[in-house]
């Protein structure tokens, strides 16, 4: 009995942290790999229409995006305007913009490019046609609406 | 001649790693992308003639700049829309290309893995709006045909290979099951109906 007694009356020693370090750096790879940067800053409002039937953007690398909204600036009106990168643009300049995204890719990656369209749910479907006609002109096919997913009621 | 070296403290370790933890915890953005994937149809060229398609393999759907749908020709419901294309475009009998006077055609195609030679349907759904229709609506639509077409899509695997469509991981079955049923929505050339 006096063996097991020899223990106790000291106080608990101290929790090693030594370990500590490997937590965290556990943690902070985790986001290192899941983290995406911004990749513009928002000149438009754009509240996304919601859908049932939505698919995962794969490959996020290969996506180049197109927002249209209504300027966030009320200044600016409240009429619906097209956004590439960080500026606004009109319609002929998507050619441009989906060109120089072609450049970025690699040549076996430039069929899989797809366009991601990030559009306001008020903006009506005059720019939208546009955009997708012109789109249809440069040979961007491929092609997402961006949705919120909407819990399907009659599932 | 060689001293023995201090350890490097490593105390601080964490701390760091805290700071950069920290930094990415703040630019993260997890919610991952998702919308309605479509392909766009190549540019008509110069010199194309129109189609002709026959009457009763054109499931028309037409947005007005009020929101309104005309579902071939009479007044329609989103909510009554994917009932209604699930009905044109089902295809309940591969093996028979005999349908009823109403219904589209069938033509027949070769998937080996569905049994051969099958009937598909020649159903196409046309979708035509306004361009002063909400981006919204247009969505909705979008949705309820690509939800018609899922859902056909998922009764067909049922019965061929017992899972749902999104559960089927052999490229070839996939294959198979969109040609079988393929999404068929056309969309207009834009026409300006309506004004702004």
């Amino acid at each position: 009995m006096a063996k097991f007694k020899k223990k106790g009356g000291k106080g608990t020693p101290g929790i090693s942290t030594a370990s500590l370090p490997d937590i965290i750096f556990m943690l902070l790879f985790f986001f290192m790999v899941t983290t995406t940067m911004r990749e513009a800053t928002l000149l438009v409002r754009i509240t996304a229409p919601q859908a049932t039937e939505v698919q995962k953007l794969e490959k996020k690398s290969l996506v180049d995006y197109i927002y249209i909204g209504p300027p966030q600036r009320k200044a600016l009106g409240t009429d619906s305007r097209i956004q590439l990168n960080d500026q606004f643009a009109e319609v002929k300049d998507i050619r441009e913009f989906i060109e120089l995204g072609r450049s970025q890719r690699d040549e076996s990656e430039k069929q899989l490019i797809t366009t991601s369209l990030k559009v306001d749910k008020e903006t009506k479907m005059g720019i939208v046609t546009d955009v997708k006609q012109e789109l249809r002109e440069v040979g961007a096919f491929k092609i997402n609406y961006s949705t919120a997913k909407k819990q399907d009621s009659k599932k | 001649m060689a001293r023995p070296v201090n350890e490097i403290n490593a105390g601080s370790m964490a701390d760091i790693a805290f700071l950069l933890l920290i930094f990415f915890l703040v630019t993260t953005t997890m919610d991952t992308d998702s919308g309605i994937t479509r392909k766009l149809p190549p540019p008509p060229p110069e010199d194309m003639e129109d189609i002709k398609v026959k009457e009763r393999n054109i499931f028309k759907v037409l947005v007005n700049k009020n929101d309104r749908l005309l579902v071939n020709g009479e007044p329609g419901d989103v909510r009554d829309l994917r009932r209604q294309a699930k009905e044109f475009l089902a295809n309940k009998n591969l093996k028979s290309g005999a349908v009823p006077e109403d219904r589209p055609e069938k033509k027949e195609v070769d998937i080996p893995l569905l049994g051969g030679n099958v009937w598909i349907s020649k159903g196409i759904i046309s979708l035509k709006n306004d361009r002063g229709t909400s981006y919204d609506m247009y969505i909705q639509v979008q949705n309820e045909l690509a939800a018609a077409i899922r859902e056909l899509r998922d009764e067909m695997t049922q019965d061929y290979f017992g899972m749902r469509f999104d559960q089927l991981t052999d490229e070839d079955k996939i294959k198979a099951i969109q040609k079988a049923i393929p999404v068929a929505i056309s969309e207009a050339e834009p026409e300006d109906i309506g004004g702004k």
